[in-house]
């Protein structure tokens, strides 16, 4: 299968990595996407910047066992999960999640579960700069219910 | 040794981005790695009380309070994770 994870400061270009899983394999019949991208206000504060710290090593490992997990439930072709690190603007992509498959359903579910499980299992930590000083994000509780809701489905 | 990493909010409130370590016989898993570090005081016994969620990773993988650990191991302590 088609894999890559990639942890990197600059931004990605979302067209030309869909353009890439697709290209010159006709058995690909849908391809999925998410992008994650940076909002201004979280938690009721208004937020001007994040800064985005990771593991390197087990950032790459973690993700790569998440597709890993994908590809045991659902028919996937090929995968790409791009994460930026570093500092980040309101407006700027965070996440890119691709899933390639022979039907949406396949491509649609994965992409959704490989988004849930990165939320709550690949080591990165936000902190963001608001109007009242700089402060690290809270892990959500509705992220583990995201990730709990794999778990009941066969 | 055990080399240990620390990430985020923890590694702020410890000082501390990495360190080696040579606990004592009685340290055997993740759960009573912490025990130990959080007995040095301060902010160590403040950040890793047993009230503060805090996850841990052995070698670089996802691991709990009864992980073992052992020498020549990598593990880690971060707060809950935030990405995506």
């Amino acid at each position: 299968m088609d894999v890559q994870v990639r942890i990197q400061r600059d931004d990605f270009d979302t067209g030309r990595e869909i353009a890439e899983l697709h290209r010159d394999n006709p058995k690909v019949g849908a391809v999925a996407s998410f992008v994650g991208l940076m909002r201004d206000v979280n938690d009721g504060a208004g937020v001007s910047g994040m800064t985005l710290e990771h593991y390197p090593g087990m950032t790459e490992k973690s993700i790569r066992a998440i597709v890993t997990q994908a590809q045991g439930r659902w028919n996937i072709i090929g995968a790409r999960v791009i994460h930026r690190i570093g500092r980040l603007e309101p407006t700027d992509q965070i996440v890119l999640v691709v899933v390639a498959s022979s039907h949406r359903g396949d491509a649609f579910a994965a992409c959704q579960f490989i988004m849930d499980y990165l939320k709550t299992r690949a080591p990165f930590w936000k902190k963001e700069t608001t109007t009242h000083g700089e402060r690290w994000v809270d892990a959500r509780v509705t992220d583990d219910v995201a990730a709990a809701r794999w778990r009941l489905k066969g | 040794m055990i080399k240990l990493v620390y990430f985020a909010r923890l590694r702020e409130a410890l000082g501390c981005t990495a360190e080696d370590v040579a606990p004592p016989p009685e340290v055997t898993d993740v759960g009573t790695l912490r025990t130990w570090l959080g007995q040095r005081g301060g902010a160590w016994t403040e950040a890793l009380a047993s009230d503060v969620t805090v996850r841990a990773a052995v070698n670089q993988e996802m691991a709990a309070n009864d992980t073992r650990v052992a020498t020549g191991d990598e593990v880690a302590f971060f707060p809950p994770v935030t990405g995506g």
